[in-house]
């Protein structure tokens, strides 16, 4: 993997902060852009922005067909049976909320839902107001200290009134890769349907949701190289057919009147109002970019980077790491003995480094560990070993400074 | 001497720091030696939860003159918050009130005092300005 042709083609990883080259170490949060998706938003707004689905006009022809190329390519990227499986959201949490209301119409009292103890929040609270609206009861499958889900106990939750489980493939905080595939195989087995929070899995390895047999699959653009404030929500077509519309408004009708309205077919049917345009058409170029890459060349990468970097901080006295599962993309938690958090994140960053600090919206995680936080870096394959050397250097050089 | 001669006062001092390490080993230090709010001022209706950091504070006023002590989990928080407390220490809850700790942005720290960054100082400054508009006779 030629790294160096790679960053060539993201603009911002040439940016200097507070006088020192950039470390982008917070891929985990969102991901740089390379140009080919930067330009494709900007040839989209100064050729041919245009409203899609209605007008007869050549703008709004070729918007419409730029837009609905990029489902296709999303679609084969993905491996799903049907175009019309690929909705356009504005991204995970949207998604997952789509699937909240509209799958959750069909649920009633007393309906389980399992999750896990390892959730974002954005795979926590709709399920949470799901069971408030409707009442159905929530599960947990639990984590252990390393960071793995309990499958054992998985098991033993399922029964004939678990309706949905609703688990990420890859943990945000700990970098976790769940067993995704027996999860489903085993809800599958007790009638129950599988929704896999895929925010951080796309970037870092090869997903096929046939493959998988996921009822739905949900991430976000920003996350693997594309646009803000677009994602995709994929559900097999004859579940996405049973639900209820999520939002009511134009392009999702087929007839209304003042009585009553039919609604349109799939995906329009989830899909009201003037969509993002420019970020779905973008989310196309973000995969044909990804399309372009190795992606056994990109996990390899990862990889080292993740064992590199492990090995150098494991040298550092009083360092603890959060996240030890069997199987982990390149994503760590860790904190030092005595120093907080916020403290080594905001001289990183005057250091050129960016990382996150916090909870990373995972607050049940830091809970188990009780922690308030963790530092977490999380890596892309255009990060470097140099990359690291830079970071470790600046925490050497941080540590004297906040310890008493 | 009155909270805007304080304030220029730590304008100056910073301006001796060009690189930024060394403003925060400054402040760092300050964070080290705030004087830590006493144990039983350590209370769950006083602890003001940010994402990032959490912040205790306790106010007091005597004699028309507002004192502070606080304290944070994170020592570069800490830091800022001996600078504030500095600021407005001893003066009157009216003037507390009315005081817009502009000079954090001078020193260039207002990256500390953005909404967005969720520290707890943010509403660590609201309490300080509430509690002296609660003293303002």
């Amino acid at each position: 993997m030629n790294i160096k042709s790679i960053r060539s083609q993201f603009p911002i990883l040439e940016q200097k902060i507070h006088g020192k080259p950039l470390v982008y170490f917070d891929n985990g949060a969102t991901t740089q852009k390379p140009l080919s998706v930067i330009q494709r938003i900007n040839d989209y707004y100064a050729r041919e922005n245009a409203n899609i689905h209605r007008g007869v006009h050549t703008l709004s022809q070729e918007a419409t067909t730029a837009y609905e190329n990029a489902r296709t390519m999303i679609q084969n990227y993905l491996g799903a049976k049907e175009n019309h499986e690929i909705l356009f959201t504005k991204g995970t949490t949207d998604g997952i909320n789509l699937v909240a209301f509209s799958f959750g119409e069909l649920l009633k009292a007393e309906d389980e839902i399992i999750i896990s103890a390892m959730e974002h929040h954005s795979n926590i609270v709709p399920w949470q107001m799901l069971c408030e609206r409707k009442g159905c009861k929530l599960r947990i499958i639990p984590m252990d200290e390393k960071g793995d889900l309990v499958l054992d106990t998985y098991d033993s939750l399922l029964s004939n009134k678990t309706k949905l489980v609703a688990v990420t493939h890859i943990s945000n905080a700990l970098g976790t890769v769940n067993d995704v595939e027996h999860i489903i195989k085993k809800a599958h087995a007790v009638g129950a349907k599988v929704l896999i929070d895929g925010a951080q899995s796309i970037q870092h390895i090869q997903v096929n949701v046939q493959e998988l047999d996921c009822d739905f699959y949900a991430f976000s653009g920003h996350k693997l190289f594309g646009p803000t404030g677009i994602g995709v929500l994929y559900g097999k077509e004859e579940i996405l057919n049973l639900m209820p519309p999520y939002q009511g408004g134009g392009d999702m009708i087929k007839e209304v009147t003042l009585e009553k309205t039919t609604y349109n077919s799939l995906p329009h049917k989830f899909e009201a109002g003037t969509p993002n345009i420019a970020g779905g058409i973008g989310l196309g170029t973000a995969f044909e970019f990804l399309n372009s890459l190795d992606m056994k060349e990109v996990v390899k990468h990862e990889q080292e980077l993740l064992e590199y970097a492990t090995s150098e901080l494991e040298k550092i006295e009083g360092i603890k790491f959060y996240g030890q599962a069997k199987v982990k993309t390149s994503v760590i938690s860790f904190l030092i003995e005595g120093l907080h958090p916020y403290d080594v994140g905001t001289l990183l960053d005057k250091m050129g480094i960016a990382v996150r600090t916090g909870h990373h919206c995972t607050q049940p995680i830091m809970n188990q560990f009780c922690i308030p936080g963790t530092i977490r870096a999380s890596f892309a394959f255009y990060n470097t070993k140099g990359e690291i050397d830079v970071f470790i250097k600046a925490l050497n050089r941080i540590i004297p400074m906040l310890k008493n | 001497m009155s909270i805007t001669e304080k304030e220029q006062e730590i304008i100056e001092e910073f301006a001796l720091y060009d690189d930024w390490m060394d403003k925060y080993e400054y402040i760092i230090e300050l964070g080290k030696e705030l004087p830590i709010i006493e144990e039983q001022y350590k209370t769950k209706d006083r602890l003001i939860k940010g994402c990032q950091s959490q912040v205790w504070l306790h106010a007091d006023c005597k004699n028309n003159k507002m004192t502070f002590s606080a304290d944070s989990d994170a020592i570069i928080t800490k830091g800022i918050i001996a600078l504030l407390i500095r600021v407005v220490n001893n003066e009157s809850p009216a003037d507390v009130a009315r005081s817009d700790f502009q000079f954090i942005k001078e020193i260039g720290l207002q990256e500390h005092l953005s909404p967005t960054r969720s520290n707890g100082l943010v509403s660590m400054v609201k309490e300080m300005k509430l509690n002296a508009l609660k003293a303002v006779k």
